[in-house]
C-alpha cells in the first residue's frame, strides 16, 4: 500500500524526468569544478590574486557564483586554516559556521581562530560589481539575461545603472533589450540622483509596460519627488490600474469560459439523455468517474508496456472511456430505465442506486483513494497572455468541449440516428407508428450521453482528483446546467454551462469560492421561479400540458 | 376527527409505539447490566435515532406519498431542526467548555470570535430553541415552496431544485464564517434541561419524548390524510390541472403539507441531535436526503405505517451491514433503490396490500401513477 | 371600458390573440355568450378550439384582446382555480377523474364548498352534501358504482364522472371538451340529452368534431378556423357557409 502512490505515477514521465536530471547534472558538475578551482586560489589570497580570481570567475561564465561574489563583496568569505578550503562563513555566537561556497549548504562549524577572512578593498568590490554586472547582464543565455534584468527591475539597485546602461547598449537581441530598457526605466523612475525630466521619462514607460510589478516600482517613486514626477506618477498608476482592471475581467472570463468547458462536458450527456428521454439519470457523475478511470488503466498499461506512447495516451484513452461509460449506459438503459418510462421519479431513484453501485464498485476495484492521472507534455505547462497566465490543459479542455459539442450537435442535425432521436423526442407515439424502432433509439440516446459522461471523465482526470467521489462533485453543477439552459436542447446546456461559469468566477472575488457557488444556487433556484423549463425552453402548448 | 384518522394498521402501530415506550426503558433501566434481558443504553440511543429516522420517513412520505412533492431536500429541514436543537445544547454547555468561556461555544472562542453572532441570542432558554426547532425549517420550507409552487415547478424539476438547496445550505454550513461550527459542526453536549446526556436516564427519557414525537407526527399526518384536505392532496397528486380547475388552489395546499413536513422532519431532527451527540453539515449532503426517499419508497409511499417501517429497516441494515461488511453497504442501498423501484412501486407494504386485494378480487386497479 | 358591449353577455371575448413560437394559434377571436344558452363550437384540428379553452379558464393568458366574465370581470387576470371559482367548469378532452379516489370522493371534492386548505382541513362531510352525491350518482347513472375506485371505471363512464364533477360545482358556465369521444352511439346520443337538459339552467359549450352529435344538440354553432371565428348560427346556416364548406373539404 506504501508504494502505491509511487506506483501510480507513470513511468515514461518517471524516466524523462529522470534523463532530464542526469544531464543537468552532468552539464553542471563539470563546470562547477572548474569554479571551485578558481575559488581555491582564494585562500590566504593578496588583493592583486583577489582580483584576478574574480575576472577568471567573471570569464568562466557561471552564473551560479553570482551570489558567492556577494557574500566576497559583504565581507563573509573565509578560508579555513587547516586545509586553505573557502567558505562562505556566518558568524554563529563565538564560532563561524561555514557555508559551500557553491551550493551554499552548511558543511562545517570552526572556531574563530580556525578561519581568517578574504579581505576586500574598493577596488575589488568595483571588480565585483562588474564581474556580477556581466555575469548576469552579458550571460550568453537569453534567458539568464531576461531573469537579471526581471530580478534588476524588481530591486531597483541603481548601483547597477552603470553596468545595465553598458548592457543595454551591446544587447541585440530585442526582447531582452526591452526587458533592460524596463528596467532601466525602473530605476530612473525611483532614483533620487536621476534629473526629473529622466524620471518622468522613466515613469511614462512604466505606465505603458503595465502590470503589477511596475505598479510596484510606481509606488517606490518618493513622495518628496518634484512635482512634475509625482504628477507622472500618479496618471501612470491610474493608466496601469485601468489596464489592470481590464485584465482582470478577462482573467476572470477566462476563468469562467474554463470552468464552463468543465461543467458543458460533464453536463452535455445529461442534457441528451434528460432532453431526448426525459430521463433523470443519476448515475450520470458515475460514468464520467468511469471515464477518468479509464483513462488512469490505459496510462497503467501504457506504463507497463509502451511508455514511449505516452503522450497519445489520453487519445487512446478517449474511444476506450466512451465506450466503456456507453456501454455501461446502455446496460442501465436496458436493464433499469426502460421498465420505468413515465415514471421519471422512479427513474431518478433507481439511477441513483445505480450510482451507488458504481461506485462502490471502483471503490472495491481501485481502491478509495485518489489516483493520479499524468499530463501528456502538450497538455503542461502554460503561456503568458498579457497579464494572464493561461494553462495548456485548461486551454485543451476548453477546445475538447467545443469539439465534443459539436460533434454531437452534428450528429443529431445530420445522421439518421439524430434524426431519429428528435422524433422521439417530439412525438414517441408517432415516431414508434412511422418504424422508429423506439426501445433502440432509446438505447442508442442513452449510451450517446453515456458515452460523452466517458470523454468528460477523460478530460476532467487532468484537471481533477480521480477518485470514486468524482462523480458526485459534479452530479448538482450539472443539473443546475440543465435545469438552467432548458433540458432537451444542446444550446441551453452551453449557454448554460458558460453562463454558469462566468457568473462564478465574477462572484467568487466578492463572495469567495462557496458562497459564489451558493449565490448562483439560489439565483438558479430564482430563475426557475421565473421560467420553470429554462433559459433555451421548447414552448407551445405540447409542452404546457 | 381523531377517530376518523385511525383505522385498525394506525391503532397497531401506535400500539407498537406505546409498547416500546414502556419496554425499552425498562429493559435499560430495571434490568441488571450484564442479564440477557438488559438493553444497553447504546442502543436505547439507537433505537432512538431510529425513530427519528421513522418521523423523517413520515414527514416525507407526507409529501410526497400523498401530494406527489418529491422533495431531495428533507434533509436540510432535519438537520435544520437538528441545529437549533443543537445551538441551545451549546449554550447549556456555558463556562464547561474546554475554553471555559461562559457566553461563547468552543469553537468561537477558538476562532478568536469576541461576540456571540446576533442569531444565537435566546437558544439559551429551552423553549425558544423549540419554536427555532419548528421555526426555522418551516419558515425556509415556506420562502422556498412560496416561489416554487407559485411558479409552478413540479416533478424532477423540482426534485433537482430541492437538491440543490440542500447541496447550498451544506455548503454554507461548512464555512466557518457561518458561525455554525463549521466542519465539526455541534457537538460534546453536556446536558439538556439539566439531565446529564450521557446518563442512561437520560437516554431513556429521550427516547420515550421520540416515541411520543413520532405518534405525534404520526396521529398529525393521519388527520391531514383522512381530512378532504387529504383528499384533495391526493387529488393534487395524480391530476393536478383537473384539481386546479375544480377550483383549488393547488399551491396553497402544496405550500400547506410542505411547511408541515418541514416541521415534523425539523422535530426529528431535534431529537436527533441529543441522542447522537452530534449534528455537523454532512446532514445537509443530497445522499443523505435521497436515503430519506428509499426508505419511504421501501415501505411503501402512501403509506406513513410503511414509510415508518421502511425507515427503521434500512437503517437497521445500515447499522448492521456497515458493521460486517463495510463494502457491501452501498451496493445493498444501490440494489434496494433498484429493486424497490423496479419490483415494489408501492413498498412493502403496498406489495403485501396487493396480494391480499388479488386473493380477494380478481381485478385490481393499477398502481398510481405519480404526478409529474 | 366595455360596460354597454357587455351588459348581456356572460361570456364575452373580443380580439383574442395568441401565438406560440411564431405561430398564431388564435388570431382575432370574437365570442360571446348569454347566460342559459348551449353553443357547439367545431372546426378543424388546430383551429384554436382548445386554446380558446384555455384562455377561458386562466391556463393560457392571451398576448391581445379582451375576455369578460358576466361583464365585469377581466378574465385575463385569473387563474385557473378563480375561474373556477367564479363558476365556469371544464371538462377535458381526454377524461381526468381522480382514479385513487373513489366515485363519491370525485363527486365530493367538487361540490360547491369552500375550497380553502383550512376548510378542507376541519370539514365534515354533511348530509345535505350526500344527498346531492347521490342526486348527481343518478344523473350521470353511476349510483352502483358510489363506492368504487374511479380507475376501475370504463371510459365512457369516466366522461359521465367528469360531466357529474363539473354538475357538482354548479358552475354558470360549463366548457365541454369533446365529450363524445370513444363513446358508443347509444352513450353519445345520452350525453347530448344530458347536455341540452343542463342548458336553461347552466350556460353550455360544448366543443365536438362529431357532426350527429352537435345536430343532436340543436343548438347554435360557432365554426372556429385558423384561431378565429369565420361562422356562427344554426347548423343548417353554418353548413350551407361557402367558407365553411371550403374549409371542410379542403379547396
Amino acid at each position: 500500500m506504501a508504494l502505491a502512490p509511487l506506483a501510480c505515477l507513470p513511468f515514461a514521465r518517471l524516466a524523462r524526468l529522470a534523463s532530464l536530471c542526469i544531464a543537468l547534472l552532468c552539464a553542471a558538475t563539470s563546470a562547477q569544478a572548474e569554479t571551485r578551482d578558481i575559488i581555491a586560489r582564494l585562500a590566504n589570497a593578496k588583493f592583486p590574486v583577489v582580483k584576478q580570481v574574480i575576472e577568471d570567475l567573471a570569464a568562466a561564465g557561471d552564473p551560479t557564483v553570482a551570489p558567492f561574489l556577494r557574500k566576497l563583496r559583504a565581507g563573509k568569505v573565509y578560508w579555513r586554516k587547516s586545509d586553505r578550503a573557502v567558505f562562505i562563513a556566518e558568524r554563529e555566537k563565538r564560532d563561524y559556521a561555514l557555508f559551500d561556497p557553491i551550493t551554499g549548504a552548511k558543511v562545517d562549524q570552526v572556531g574563530r581562530r580556525a578561519a581568517k577572512k578574504v579581505r576586500v578593498n574598493n577596488a575589488i568590490r568595483s571588480a565585483i560589481d562588474a564581474a556580477l554586472a556581466g555575469l548576469t547582464l552579458s550571460s550568453p543565455k537569453v534567458e539568464t539575461r531576461l531573469a537579471a534584468a526581471k530580478q534588476l527591475f524588481a530591486d531597483r539597485d541603481a548601483s547597477a545603472l552603470p553596468a545595465l546602461t553598458a548592457a543595454l547598449a551591446r544587447e541585440k537581441d530585442p526582447t531582452v533589450k526591452t526587458a533592460f530598457e524596463d528596467a532601466r526605466a525602473a530605476i530612473l523612475a525611483t532614483s533620487t540622483a536621476a534629473t526629473p525630466s529622466e524620471r518622468v521619462k522613466a515613469i511614462a514607460r512604466l505606465g505603458e509596460r503595465g502590470g503589477s510589478d511596475s505598479l510596484n516600482a510606481l509606488s517606490a517613486v518618493d513622495a518628496k519627488a518634484p512635482a512634475d514626477v509625482l504628477a507622472a506618477k500618479e496618471s501612470a498608476i491610474a493608466e496601469i490600474k485601468r489596464s489592470l482592471a481590464v485584465w482582470g475581467a478577462a482573467e476572470n472570463i477566462w476563468q469562467g469560459v474554463s470552468l464552463g468547458s468543465v461543467l458543458l462536458l460533464a453536463a452535455i450527456g445529461l442534457a441528451i439523455t434528460f432532453g431526448v428521454m426525459g430521463v433523470i439519470n443519476m448515475a450520470h457523475g458515475e460514468l464520467v468517474m468511469l471515464g477518468a478511470y479509464t483513462t488512469f488503466a490505459v496510462q497503467e498499461v501504457i506504463r507497463v508496456s509502451a511508455p514511449a506512447l505516452f503522450d497519445v495516451s489520453l487519445l487512446i484513452a478517449a474511444p476506450l472511456a466512451f465506450l466503456v461509460a456507453g456501454g455501461v449506459g446502455v446496460a442501465i438503459e436496458r436493464g433499469v430505465c426502460r421498465f420505468l418510462y413515465g415514471r421519471p421519479l422512479e427513474t431518478l431513484l433507481a439511477t441513483w442506486g445505480v450510482s451507488l453501485i458504481l461506485q462502490q464498485l471502483v471503490r472495491s476495484i481501485f481502491g478509495p483513494n485518489n489516483r493520479e492521472v499524468g499530463n501528456p507534455s502538450w497538455m503542461s505547462g502554460a503561456f503568458e497572455l498579457g497579464e494572464m497566465t493561461i494553462t495548456y490543459n485548461r486551454l485543451w479542455i476548453l477546445i475538447f468541449a467545443l469539439a465534443v459539442f459539436a460533434l454531437l450537435l452534428g450528429l443529431m442535425k445530420r445522421t439518421p440516428l439524430g434524426l431519429q432521436m428528435r422524433a422521439v423526442t417530439q412525438n414517441r407515439a408517432m415516431a414508434a407508428d412511422m418504424g422508429v424502432r423506439t426501445g433502440w433509439v432509446d438505447a442508442m440516446t442513452f449510451g450517446l450521453g453515456a458515452g460523452v459522461a466517458g470523454l468528460a471523465g477523460v478530460a476532467l482526470s487532468q484537471i481533477d482528483n480521480v477518485s470514486p467521489n468524482l462523480g458526485q462533485s459534479y452530479i448538482v453543477d450539472s443539473f443546475m446546467v440543465v435545469v438552467f439552459g432548458g433540458a432537451g436542447n444542446l444550446w441551453g446546456a452551453l449557454a448554460g454551462a458558460f453562463t454558469l461559469g462566468v457568473a462564478n468566477k465574477f462572484l467568487e472575488p466578492y463572495a469567495g469560492a462557496v458562497l459564489g457557488k451558493i449565490l448562483v444556487l439560489v439565483f438558479i433556484i430564482l430563475f426557475i421561479q421565473k421560467r420553470p423549463r429554462g433559459l433555451f425552453a421548447i414552448r407551445g402548448r405540447a409542452v404546457e400540458s | 376527527m381523531i377517530l376518523r384518522a385511525l383505522d385498525t394498521r394506525s391503532a397497531i402501530f401506535l400500539g407498537v409505539l406505546f409498547i416500546l415506550a414502556v419496554a425499552v426503558p425498562f429493559l435499560n433501566q430495571a434490568m441488571t447490566p450484564g442479564s440477557a434481558a438488559h438493553l444497553p443504553s447504546f442502543a436505547v440511543s439507537l433505537l432512538g435515532k431510529y425513530l427519528c429516522y421513522a418521523l423523517l420517513a413520515v414527514a416525507l412520505d407526507l409529501v410526497w406519498g400523498y401530494c406527489g412533492i418529491l422533495s431531495l431536500g428533507h434533509g436540510a429541514f432535519f438537520a435544520l431542526g437538528g441545529y437549533a436543537m443543537g445551538m441551545h445544547l451549546m449554550r447549556e454547555i456555558g463556562d464547561r467548555g474546554v475554553y471555559a468561556n461562559p457566553l461563547l461555544p468552543d469553537f468561537m472562542v477558538f476562532l478568536n470570535w469576541k461576540e456571540l453572532p446576533w442569531f444565537w441570542h435566546g437558544f439559551d432558554m429551552f423553549w425558544f430553541a423549540m419554536i427555532m426547532v419548528f421555526l426555522a425549517p418551516g419558515a425556509l420550507a415556506f420562502l422556498f415552496g412560496w416561489f416554487a409552487f407559485r411558479s409552478r415547478v413540479t416533478g424532477v424539476y423540482l426534485s433537482i431544485i430541492t437538491q440543490a438547496l440542500t447541496y447550498a445550505l451544506m455548503l454554507a454550513f461548512f464555512r466557518n464564517e457561518m458561525g455554525f461550527g463549521g466542519n465539526n459542526g455541534l457537538t460534546d453536549f453536556k446536558d439538556v434541561l439539566g439531565f446529564d446526556l450521557q446518563s442512561d436516564a437520560t437516554r431513556c427519557g429521550l427516547f420515550v419524548a421520540t416515541v411520543a414525537a413520532l405518534a405525534f407526527g404520526f396521529v398529525l399526518c393521519r388527520i391531514i390524510t383522512t381530512s378532504k384536505a387529504g383528499k384533495v392532496l391526493v387529488a393534487v397528486r395524480d391530476a393536478e390541472s383537473r384539481t386546479r380547475f375544480l377550483g383549488y388552489r393547488v399551491e396553497g395546499f402544496k405550500l400547506f403539507v410542505f411547511v408541515v413536513s418541514a416541521m415534523l422532519a425539523g422535530l426529528a431532527g431535534a431529537l436527533y441531535t441529543p441522542q447522537v451527540g452530534i449534528i455537523n453539515p454532512s446532514e445537509f449532503s443530497p445522499a443523505n436526503s435521497i436515503e430519506i426517499v428509499i426508505w419511504v419508497a421501501l415501505g411503501g409511499r402512501g403509506s406513513l405505517v410503511g414509510a415508518a417501517i421502511g425507515a427503521v429497516l434500512v437503517s437497521l441494515a445500515k447499522t448492521l451491514l456497515t458493521g460486517w461488511f463495510p463494502e457491501l453497504w452501498l451496493f445493498a442501498l444501490g440494489g434496494l433503490f433498484v429493486l424497490a423501484t423496479l419490483f415494489l412501486p408501492r413498498g412493502v407494504l403496498g406489495a403485501v396490500e396487493g396480494i391480499k386485494l388479488r386473493r380477494s378480487r380478481p381485478a385490481r386497479e393499477p398502481a398510481p401513477q405519480p404526478a409529474e | 371600458m366595455s360596460e354597454l358591449r357587455t351588459t348581456e353577455a356572460l361570456l364575452y371575448l373580443d380580439g383574442l390573440e395568441k401565438s406560440f413560437d411564431g405561430f398564431k394559434a388564435i388570431n382575432g377571436l370574437s365570442f360571446s355568450m348569454k347566460a342559459g344558452e348551449l353553443r357547439a363550437v367545431i372546426g378543424p384540428n388546430g383551429a384554436g378550439k382548445t386554446t380558446m379553452m384555455d384562455m377561458i379558464t386562466g391556463k393560457t393568458r392571451p398576448d391581445k384582446g379582451d375576455a369578460l366574465w358576466d361583464g365585469r370581470i377581466d378574465l385575463t387576470t385569473q387563474d385557473e382555480a378563480d375561474t373556477a371559482r367564479l363558476g365556469i367548469g371544464r371538462k377535458f378532452q381526454k377524461p381526468t377523474v381522480f382514479e385513487t379516489h373513489t366515485v363519491e370522493d370525485n363527486l365530493l371534492m367538487a361540490l360547491k364548498d369552500e375550497r380553502s386548505v383550512l376548510a378542507t382541513l376541519f370539514s365534515r362531510t354533511s348530509d345535505a352534501q350526500r344527498e346531492r352525491i347521490g342526486e348527481l350518482l343518478a344523473l350521470v347513472r353511476l349510483e352502483d358504482r358510489r363506492g368504487d375506485l374511479a380507475a376501475n371505471l370504463s371510459h365512457g363512464q369516466k366522461q359521465w364522472l367528469e360531466i357529474g364533477m363539473l354538475l357538482a360545482q354548479d358552475p354558470q358556465l360549463l366548457l365541454v371538451d369533446e365529450p363524445a369521444a370513444g363513446m358508443t352511439d347509444e352513450e353519445t346520443m345520452r350525453t347530448a340529452e344530458l347536455l341540452k337538459g343542463i342548458a336553461g339552467k347552466h350556460a353550455v359549450v360544448v366543443v365536438e368534431h362529431d357532426m350527429a352529435f352537435v345536430k343532436a344538440l340543436g343548438c347554435r354553432v360557432t365554426v372556429l378556423h385558423q384561431g378565429t371565428v369565420i361562422a356562427e348560427g344554426s347548423i343548417d346556416h353554418v353548413s350551407a357557409n361557402e367558407r365553411v364548406i371550403e374549409v371542410y373539404l379542403g379547396r
